[in-house]
């Protein structure tokens, strides 16, 4: 780690003034990615700015019925919140599914959204990485790549995006409130995280300066029918291979709604709605839950080490529609597979 | 890429930053520390207080070794720095026992044989002490799963669980 200055953000427009007057600034929330990523010399920021004690802590019920959310409440306060528990239990699931009861004390709502790939390459600085070092080459396409992605990926990068609860906030259709040197604006989720494409070094399309100030989910948790299924290494504390948010609207056994998102396939969470159209008016039955499948994994590409992954998320996408459709998610506490 | 000091931005003509004042709370005892500010909690605790009860397994939150209780809430101290724990209370395995008593949790860990080597029996303690607090574990099945940021290298599990069960079963 080299030497910082670290000063602490009085209000949001501090924040934004003070990272504005030293663009080599960062923000830190929770720690928990940046203060390793430091460690590592990956991050180099000239100064730290603490927004941990803006009061930004809150959950509230919106005018229209959803939940705005702090940037910096805790990923295990949101989790455990008795709102999100009842409305949103697919989100609280897929926060659950994430890291270890520490770092959920620790990470906030915003950090985690900004959290970076764990691609190992991207780790280690004695190796070139276009997300590390712009033009310096990817490591991973002819190396290992058993983590990394296999939609949406391009020449220049295949990192994942690693975290899980923005798996389910983009299947919620959640939007992301930031505010910045150009006053404050709302992202979209999907249009939040971006694939690589030539400028693999930006993940997210938030602008310099900007910070998040809240997530708000819209009304609709899909709370009957809903899963959130990881595929890992091992049974807990480990990063998807594959993860699934899975939400349905039933009427009888047709599917009147379907919401469908995937992690650890790509630059950022995937969610494809021709795949949710294909669902739409169809019977919840394997051979739609296959077919919704074939349609989100028509353009999968694998690399040497992570093929097996494709049909993995074949699979693990059937298994959580019929979880959802059943209704018997996946329970982060046992890992049974229902 | 070179490996800079915290020393190497001065020869970048940035100004080395001053040592900060840090207050906490350690184990019931107030704290005065003057601290640079990427001194993390686990370093501050183990280099500045001599308190090395807390261990440094990894230094990347991927162990759990160096667990400890911030306000109540168990946090691992190897990814928070100390500046930002200004004002907090901390608890460390060494502020467990009181007045010559074992904690609960301590006692069950020698009951059960919850170790082996004890590199990461601290953590685990400080880490189950939160799980008590937060009171979300009933099952065996969840205690492993809340339990899933210990790592233990010896394979204690089995005994780390039938300890904290024990633990749980007292008031
Ligand atoms: C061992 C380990 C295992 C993990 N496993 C998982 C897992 O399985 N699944 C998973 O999803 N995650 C996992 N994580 C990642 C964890 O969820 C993230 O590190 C955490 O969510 C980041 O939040 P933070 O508040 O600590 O962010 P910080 O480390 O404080 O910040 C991260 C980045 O976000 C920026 N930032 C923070 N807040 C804001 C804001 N409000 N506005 C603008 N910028 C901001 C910071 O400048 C920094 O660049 C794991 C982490 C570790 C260490
Ligand atoms: S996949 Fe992306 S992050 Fe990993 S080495 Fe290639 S450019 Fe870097
Ligand atoms: S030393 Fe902190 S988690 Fe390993
Ligand atoms: S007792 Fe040796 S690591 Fe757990």
């Amino acid at each position: 780690m080299i030497g910082f200055q670290y000063s602490r953000a009085q209000d949001v427009a501090d924040a934004v003034r003070q990272i504005a007057a030293e663009p080599s600034a960062k923000f830190i929330a929770g720690g928990t990615n940046l203060i390793d990523l430091m460690k590592q010399d990956v991050e180099r920021p000239s100064r730290l700015i603490d927004i941990s004690r803006l009061p930004l802590r809150s959950v509230e019920e919106t005018a229209s019925g959803g939940l705005r959310i702090g940037a910096l409440v805790p990923n295990a306060d949101l989790a455990y919140h008795p709102l999100i528990a009842q409305r949103y239990p697919m989100l609280a699931s897929s926060i659950l599914a994430g890291a270890s009861a520490q770092l959920r004390n620790m990470a906030s709502t915003g950090g985690n959204l900004l959290q970076r790939t764990r691609c190992y390459y991207f780790y280690d600085t004695a190796t070139p990485c276009n997300k590390r070092v712009p033009g310096s080459g990817c490591s991973a396409i002819a190396g290992l790549n058993r983590m990394h992605a296999i939609l949406g990926t391009s020449e220049s990068c295949i990192a994942t995006h690693p975290s899980d609860m923005c798996v389910a906030l983009v299947a919620l259709d959640a939007t992301v409130h930031v505010a910045g040197p150009a006053g404050a604006r709302v992202i979209a989720f999907a249009d939040f995280h971006r694939l690589p494409g030539d400028e693999p070094q930006r993940d997210t399309t938030l602008q310099d300066g900007e910070i998040v100030t809240a997530v708000e989910l819209p009304e609709r948790g899909f709370s009957a029918h809903y899963t959130y299924l990881k595929i890992r290494d091992r049974l807990s504390y480990a990063f998807a291979l594959v993860s699934v948010a899975a939400g349905l609207e039933l009427e009888g056994d047709r599917i009147k709604d379907a919401r469908l998102a995937l992690g650890g396939v790509a630059h950022k969470p995937w969610r494809d709605p021709t795949a949710e159209t294909a669902l739409r008016g169809q019977p919840a039955s394997q051979a739609t839950f296959a077919s919704a499948a074939t349609i989100l994994l028509r353009d999968a590409k694998g690399y040497e080490h992570n093929r097996f992954k494709i049909d993995l998320a074949r699979r693990a996408i059937v298994r959580a529609l019929t979880q959802a459709a059943a209704g018997t998610p996946q329970l982060q506490s046992s890992k049974k597979i229902a | 890429m070179t490996r800079t000091s915290p020393q190497g931005r001065a020869e970048d003509g940035i100004s080395l930053p001053e040592k900060l004042p840090v207050a906490i709370t350690v184990n019931g005892v107030a704290r005065q520390l003057r601290l640079a500010p990427w001194t993390t909690l686990l370093d501050a605790l183990r280099d500045h207080l001599g308190l090395t009860g807390t261990k440094k397994g990894c230094d990347h939150g991927q162990c759990g070794a160096c667990t400890v209780l911030v306000d109540g809430r168990r946090i691992n101290s190897c990814l928070a720095l100390a500046v930002m724990q200004d004002g907090a209370s901390v608890t460390t395995i060494e502020g467990l026992a009181s007045n010559g008593v074992l904690h609960a949790l301590q006692q069950a860990f020698i009951d059960h044989d919850a170790f082996q080597c004890g590199y990461c029996t601290p953590g685990q303690i400080c880490s189950a002490a939160g799980l008590l607090a937060e009171g979300r574990a009933g099952s065996a099945e969840e205690i492993r799963e809340l339990m899933s940021g210990n790592i233990c290298r010896c394979g204690a599990y089995p005994n780390i669980v039938a300890a904290i069960q024990q633990a749980m079963g007292q008031p």
